[in-house]
């Protein structure tokens, strides 16, 4: 749809939370909790800091949470019943606040998860969620969504984009018809903005550090580079962090918990970074030393996304490399694989 | 030059060692780990009071072990943490070319552990105040409030296990909580599951954890993890008079036995 530009005063932001809630949308949003930021369910505006510049997690969970019920099952005589969770009982939920790269992740995602077979749990969920981004007005060192392809202001991804261009005005752009959907809830909220507006001049400079398709080209020739993946990754210890905070970072495990009578079957997140996460039964690690799991987590994301669904698995939002215990910057890590020659 | 640059390029250069974990500067202001091989990579070493990680467990790192001779810029959670290692038999004396940062900006090298044992018994290595604060405040809490505590810690974990993989001490070839045959913890993320995974690892810490604080420093979701084990410190030397990661020959308290062990816990 055509993009429609609306100004919103930001006095009446509260009362957008309060109109969702009252509508019986759930609404999931960044809360300060000590020094971290979750994305958690709020019933009004005090409670989300819009002020961060990133929540700790990403905005994934939000459709692939950490831990998701698939199926209820009991054990019969002869056989076992089985109840999938049923994806069309999710409720219709707002995401709010989130950042650009945290929106365009679930592009990402959507690629993942929509490829065949579908997953219908993520894919319902995400249907029945309505992305309100907040450009970014700062970054940090960490950030680099302009170079792989997003911005400050990138409205991928999202349904609504809020702007703050003035101490009392929000920018809202309507991006999609669900989007557009949503705000007919605040109509009488917005005024007409003018279409002149610079919204450039609001948002944080984010300096292209690496050329992408560079970086894609070299990674999916540096397979067999063994030393650069060794030296890169020589701190790396084995944690999941940095996957478990990534917006695009999908991989999940299947666990069973049960007792004689019955179970719930668990999708949980997963990490390459695991030295488990490839050990066969016979014992045999086909990824045997951390160095070749970055490379599987450097070469999913630049080279095979890419290849095989068209997107970078990455949005640049810097999470893993803040979350990081031993400081592995994947934007150093990135960029010096631009800079590699290929022989 | 520095001291330190100096130095390990002397030891480079003379085949004595053929990698050395120091700190360089990293991303913003943090610092991290670095893996010297060459003349040239030693500039990039550097010390000061911000190098505050503990090395150690990077000596069971098997592509680092197979570097060739390893030499070490060891704080005082990193020799701590060798001493320990090197009671459970993990690594030997000799095997490692320690290095030691004095107050005054020089370095001294031990020539072996019981160099570093002396050095150990002659210093602080206490909890930090607030720390110790914080522990205080826990044990004056009621069982439900304590309860509560951690529970509400615990609802943040995402088990990504980056307590466990920077931890010098949690170098078990298959962690229990890896373990799938019977699985004894629940794998997912969830209150069980959380709260299984962080007391087994705080009990299989118990008398061995030298409070390094690197469990809590690498937590993502600033979980404060190292009051669990630090709490165990005192119980475990009030009990059997054992400190973890001062000898390098120490017997582990909680793995042996003894006919005149006490039995007032049997029930």
């Amino acid at each position: 749809m055509e993009k429609e530009l609306k100004i919103l005063k930001y006095n009446d932001l509260s009362k957008l939370i309060e109109r969702f809630r009252s509508q019986g949308y759930p609404v999931l949003a960044p809360v300060r909790k000590g020094k971290v930021v979750e994305i958690e369910q709020v019933e009004s505006l005090d409670a989300i800091a819009l002020d961060v510049l990133l929540s700790t997690q990403s905005a994934k969970k939000a459709a692939f949470p950490k831990v998701e019920k698939v199926l209820d099952f009991t054990f019969g005589k002869t056989d076992v019943k089985q109840v999938p969770v049923n994806p069309e009982a999710y409720k219709e939920t707002i995401l709010f606040g989130v950042r650009p790269c945290d929106a365009s992740g679930f592009k990402a995602l959507d690629a993942i998860f929509g490829e065949t077979p579908k997953d219908e749990l993520y894919l319902k969920k995400k249907e029945k969620t309505t992305i309100i981004s907040f450009s970014c007005p700062t970054a940090d060192e960490y950030c680099f969504c302009t170079s792989v392809g997003g911005g400050p202001g990138n409205t991928a991804g999202s349904d609504l984009q809020f702007t703050g261009i003035s101490k009392d005005e929000i920018l809202i752009e309507i991006l999609t018809e669900k989007g557009a959907k949503l705000s007919t809830i605040f109509a009488d909220l917005l005024t007409d903005a003018k279409t002149d507006i610079d919204k450039s001049k609001f948002l944080a400079d984010v300096n292209v550090v690496f050329n992408v398709d560079s970086v894609v080209e070299k990674t999916t020739a540096s397979f067999n580079n063994t030393a650069m993946w060794l030296e890169q990754s020589l701190r790396c210890i084995g944690c999941g962090a940095c996957a478990f905070v990534c917006p695009t970072c999908a991989c999940f495990d299947f666990q069973d918990e049960q007792n004689t009578k019955k179970g719930v079957r668990l999708r949980l997140w997963d990490s390459c970074g695991f030295s488990l996460f490839t050990l066969h039964t016979s014992g045999h690690n086909p990824r045997e030393v951390q160095s070749q799991r970055w490379r599987q987590r450097i070469m999913h994301k630049f080279a095979y996304m890419p290849e095989q669904l068209h997107v970078v698995g990455c949005e640049g939002c810097g999470r893993c490399s803040r979350a990081c215990p031993v400081d592995m910057n994947i934007k150093e890590h990135l960029t010096s694989i631009g800079e590699t020659v290929i022989v | 030059m520095s001291d330190l640059i100096k130095k390990v390029t002397q030891l480079l250069n003379d085949k004595t060692i053929d990698v050395f974990i120091g700190y360089e500067k990293g991303s913003a202001d943090r610092i991290r780990a670095t893996f010297t091989r060459t003349v040239e990579q030693t500039a990039k070493l550097i010390f000061n009071e911000s190098c505050t990680q503990n090395l150690a467990g990077y000596l069971l790192k098997h592509e680092i072990k197979r570097l060739g001779k390893i030499g070490i810029l060891a704080n005082v959670s990193a020799l701590r943490s060798m001493m320990q290692l090197a009671s459970e038999f993990q690594i030997k004396n000799g095997e490692v070319l320690v290095l030691f940062a004095n107050p005054d900006g020089s370095f001294t090298e031990f020539i072996d552990f019981h160099a570093i044992e002396d050095y150990l018994a002659t210093t602080d290595v206490g909890i930090k105040s607030e720390e110790q604060e914080m522990i205080t405040r826990l044990a004056a809490m009621s069982v439900k409030e304590r309860w509560n505590f951690w529970n509400t810690e615990f609802e943040k974990c995402i088990k990504c296990y980056a307590c466990r993989a920077a931890c010098p001490m949690c170098y078990c070839h298959r962690c229990t909580t890896d373990v799938n045959q019977p699985q004894w913890i629940p794998v997912a993320s969830h209150e069980r599951g959380n709260l299984d995974y962080h007391l087994m690892r705080a009990m299989h810490l118990a008398g061995r954890c030298v409070n390094c604080g690197e469990c809590a420093n690498a937590c993502p979701m600033d979980i404060p993890l190292n009051l669990l084990t630090y709490q165990l410190i005192e119980p475990i030397k009030a009990t059997f008079g054992a400190t973890a990661g001062m000898k390098a020959d120490a017997v582990y308290a909680l793995s042996t036995y003894k006919p005149d062990d006490k039995e007032n816990f049997i029930i």
